[in-house]
């Protein structure tokens, strides 16, 4: 009886519903993994000067996330609770040496150009968050659901903060000049401070729109 | 003696993990409400540094170099035996606090397991790989990068207390505004980069 009840339910797993839309689309607005979760940051910052490397850690976090939740989600029921976040972090950090082998063998100035900050993908709390928070407690095709839409969610703003970087502290989009010989270049926008600024202003216009996230405090 | 000093301030205030190289943001922002929880994590981040950048250093050096004991180049498996080593000590360190000083323990409560995924520890092993330092060198650089990120997390958490008093526009408040205040502080910080550690 139990046997036909799983196979049922593998079968329902599978199904695309209003639910895992929701899943996709709620780390988007409402939840969003950094201006309101306040997850992966440090990747955020660092990673957004230009338009090019932003794209490449976006995709990198989505694979990772979306994977990692994957088999922790399969391995759930087996993990210790005593040594999980070892097991976790082992692998995240399996992951994130694929990604980091792969990127050096077919983009390597991209590579030295993101230097630590692939690495550091393991550290990011997004991930180990999403792993904590999602895949220890739902099955693998919804964990994996959640882990794209968060992935997402994360490389959107980063996406935007770097087109907004590269564009006023450069005047170029993905290498190619937008603003011409009028521009002078922002020097301050290519510099660490002001992707805070940048992510500051973006939670505030985020928040005024969707008067919810108000911290009330 | 003079060299390790140099490398101590340096890493403190000129390369200033948490306001120069803004890593580890998100336990930086979620735990500065509080001048309090900001000293206990500040401490804890000090201790945990000091402690896996020597222990980094000598698995990089002799167990994944070429001129290591196993005799092949084994980098590749640097971020998974970097991650562990690191969330090992974090849950040792854990188990000796609160063995010995149970008051410690329960003023850092839960920062201390937050501290494995705080990307300073593991970016500064990173760093110190990549800058190439000697063993005393990596010692005094992971004390440095402690307490410059603690001198930081201190400071913002002290500037949020204050400004919970003033009138903030709705939708910047608390998060919106530590954005806007960190950047203010890397800016501040950035100034420090023309100091010759060397003078001191």
């Amino acid at each position: 009886m139990s046997e036909i009840k799983e196979i049922t339910q593998k079968e329902a797993a599978f199904s695309f519903g209003k639910k895992e839309r929701k899943l996709l689309t709620d780390p988007l607005n409402d939840n969003n993994p950094i201006t309101v979760q306040v997850l992966g940051i440090c990747s955020a910052l660092a990673v957004t000067t230009l338009l090019d490397k932003a794209l490449v850690m976006s995709i990198a976090v989505v694979f990772v996330c979306a994977f990692s939740n994957l088999i922790i989600s399969v391995l759930r029921n087996s993990i210790p609770k005593s040594v999980r976040m070892i097991v976790q972090l082992v692998a995240i950090a399996f992951l994130v040496t694929v990604v980091e082998l792969i990127l050096k063998a077919i983009n390597y100035p991209i590579y030295v150009e993101l230097s630590v900050f692939i690495g550091l993908i393991i550290t990011n709390c997004i991930i180990m968050g999403r792993l904590e928070a999602f895949a220890m407690a739902n099955g693998p095709w919804k964990s994996f659901l959640d882990g794209v839409g968060n992935g997402i969610g994360y490389g959107i703003i980063l996406i935007i903060v770097a087109a907004i970087r590269e564009l006023f502290g450069k005047g170029t989009l993905l290498g190619y000049t937008i603003l011409g010989d009028w521009y002078t270049p922002n020097g301050l926008m290519v510099l660490f401070p002001s992707a805070m600024f940048v992510i500051g202003i973006l939670i505030w216009i985020h928040r005024s729109w969707n008067r919810n996230l108000i911290d009330v405090s | 003696m003079g060299e390790l000093a140099n490398i101590f301030i340096k890493s403190a205030f000129i390369e200033n993990l948490a306001l120069a190289y803004f890593l580890g943001m998100c336990s930086y922002l979620a735990v500065s409400k509080t001048v309090k929880t900001a000293f206990g994590l500040g401490l804890a981040v000090i201790f945990v540094l000091g402690i896996t950048m020597p222990i980094n250093w000598l698995i990089s050096e002799y167990l994944l170099s070429e001129n290591g004991i196993f005799g092949m180049d084994l980098t590749f498996l640097r971020l998974i035996l970097f991650i562990s080593v690191i969330a090992s000590m974090v849950q040792l360190v854990e188990m000796v606090v609160e063995k010995f000083s149970p008051s410690l323990y329960n003023s850092l409560g839960i920062f201390l397991p937050l501290i494995t995924v705080n990307c300073a520890i593991l970016g500064g092993s990173l760093f110190m790989v990549s800058k190439e330092y000697n063993f005393s060198e990596s010692v005094a650089f992971g004390l440095g990068g402690g307490f410059g990120w603690f001198l930081a997390i201190i400071a913002i958490a002290a500037i949020r207390e204050k400004i919970q008093y003033s009138a903030v526009p709705g939708p910047l408040r608390g998060l919106g505004m530590a954005f806007l205040l960190t950047g203010l502080m890397g800016m501040a910080f950035m100034s420090l980069m023309g100091i010759d550690p060397a003078a001191f």
